[in-house]
Parts: C-alpha cells; structure tokens; sequence
C-alpha cells in the first residue's frame, strides 16, 4: 500500500516535469513562420475603379501599376 | 517587375507632412504610431534647409527579417516587406535593427508596455483576406491590390515623394536631375541612377519568387 502511494505521488510530481509542445509544427530556423499571404493581383478590380487587370493576370496587375506610376511624371501626365 | 521601393527628393520636398497627413488617414493609424515622418536637416538655415519623407523603405535585405526572433516578417513577391501581426511579440529588435526607425510600437497600456510593432506597408496589407475588414483594421488598406500606389506617393503635391517599381521611379527621378541641370556630378550617381552602359549600373536579373521566405 505504502509503494503504491510512493508510485502515485512520483507520477503525479513527475507530471510537472513534462515539456508541452507549445507550436503547432516544430519552428524552422530563418523562414517564415506566419500566415501566407496572397498576391494583390489574385483580386478583382474594383468595380466603381478604373483600374483594369485580369484577375490571376500578374503582367496585366503591372501594367496598371505602371499606368499610375507615370501619373508621378508631371511631363508624362500633362502633356500625354 | 522589379522591386517597389520609395525615393524622395529632397529638392522638392517642401515639409507639408501631406504624406504623413495621407498615411494617417489612409491607414487609419493609432495615436503615438508614424508610419511615415518628415525629418528635416538644417532646420532654419537658409539655403541648406533640406527635408525628406522617411518610412520603411522595405530594404532588399532587410535587418529587421534578419533579427526577428520568431520570424514574423515576409517579403512579397513585389519586394515588399511585411509582417504578421498575429506572430509579433513586441520584443522591439526590429526597432534597434532598423536604420530608418521605420518600425513602430503603439502604447499598448500603462507604465510605457509596447504593442505589436506596426510600420509601413506599401499599402499592400498584410497577411489576412485582401481588402478585409481584418485585413484593413491590423495592417492598414491594402491599395496594391485594389490597382493603386501608395497613398503617400499620390497624395504628395510636389511629387518629391515618388513610390513604386524602382526602375520606373528612378527614371522619373534621372530626368528630373537632367532637366535641373544639377545632381548627376553627385558621388555615386552613376551607380544609383546611370543608365546601364552609359556609367550605370546594370540591373540585377529579377531574383525568383520569395514568398514566405526570409531574403
């Protein structure tokens, strides 16, 4: 009876000494650890904006980038 | 594409804080946080009184990536650094490992506890849905994927601050200087803005793709 209690009283102590896995994956030195995150161009234009491109299209997303980044150039937006 | 990146003329920048302004209220950014600031040397002396728009300047090696210890930061395909709020401890590395003092830490409560760190986005959101509620109330707007620039760039009223790909906007900027007349005889010109074969720099090859991977 009295080694039975000495057996449950190390388990029950010896309990605490057990480390939890506090992550869901085990983390990787140097990359990335949060969320994915999505392409702007995996959207759709908005409606009600004039921003045209095609939707997955990543060259048609650059070109109307590039549209408004001459917008930046006084020469380009005046006198086009 | 290149990479996007910010540049600022420091020639035309007049101290309006419209880009400041225009962050702020874009982004609806809390009490206490900047994303983006004005710093203006030689404040009151004529004719040497020079102001610049600073904010992230999402570095192609960036050091804040390099010294976060639990890897919360990302680049996205565009160049742009990001971060996922949900990962962010507060530690503050970034701050000290930044050369911009780009990243930013809201009071979170009392006896000056820090927040999660919070810096400019490119308008380009972070890692939530796009142009989400969630997306929108952690991270700020996310412009890119709705077509535009930043909002600072667009907004600014004597276009000093210029942002996008950084071939496009460096060629804006070269012929700016040219038509000024003054600015190439600058140390290092040639290397930043030169025309490949003509004294510049020749363009890196675009690096592949590097999505959730440190740079």
């Amino acid at each position: 009876m009295r080694g039975f209690a000495i057996a449950l009283a190390a388990a029950i102590g010896l309990v605490g000494c057990m480390e939890v896995e506090q992550t869901i994956a085990p983390p990787k030195a140097g990359k990335y650890q949060g969320k994915p995150d999505t392409p702007p161009w995996a959207n759709e234009p908005l409606a009600h904006e004039s921003a045209r491109w095609t939707r997955g299209d990543r060259a048609s997303w650059e070109t109307q980038i590039k549209t408004r980044q001459l917008a930046q150039h006084e020469d380009k937006r005046i006198y086009q | 594409m290149a990479r996007m990146k910010f540049l600022c003329d420091a020639e035309r920048c007049i101290e309006c804080n419209g880009c400041v302004t225009a962050c702020k209220n874009e982004n609806e950014v809390p009490w206490g946080v900047n994303r983006r600031r004005v710093v203006t040397i030689n404040d009151g002396v004529v004719g040497a009184e020079k102001s610049i728009s600073v904010a992230c300047m999402h570095c192609s090696d960036a050091p804040c990536m390099a010294v976060c210890p639990v890897d919360c930061f990302y680049k996205t395909e565009d160049g742009v650094v990001l971060h996922d709020k949900d990962l962010c401890i507060g530690c503050g590395y970034c701050f000290y490992a930044c050369p911009f003092g780009a990243p930013q830490f809201p009071q979170a409560g009392a006896f000056g506890l820090r927040g999660k760190m919070d810096k400019c986005t490119f308008c380009a959101g972070g890692p939530e849905p796009d142009r989400s509620e969630t997306e929108f109330r952690k991270y700020g707007r996310n412009r890119l994927a709705e077509g535009k620039l930043p909002a600072c760039a667009e907004m600014c009223s004597t276009k000093a601050l210029l942002g996008g790909d950084g071939d496009v906007i460096a060629d804006i900027y070269r012929e700016r200087v040219m038509r000024r007349g003054r600015g190439p005889e600058a140390w290092g010109w040639g290397t930043a803005y030169g025309l490949p074969g003509r004294g510049g720099a020749t363009p890196a090859a675009p690096a592949p793709a590097q999505t959730g991977g440190k740079s």
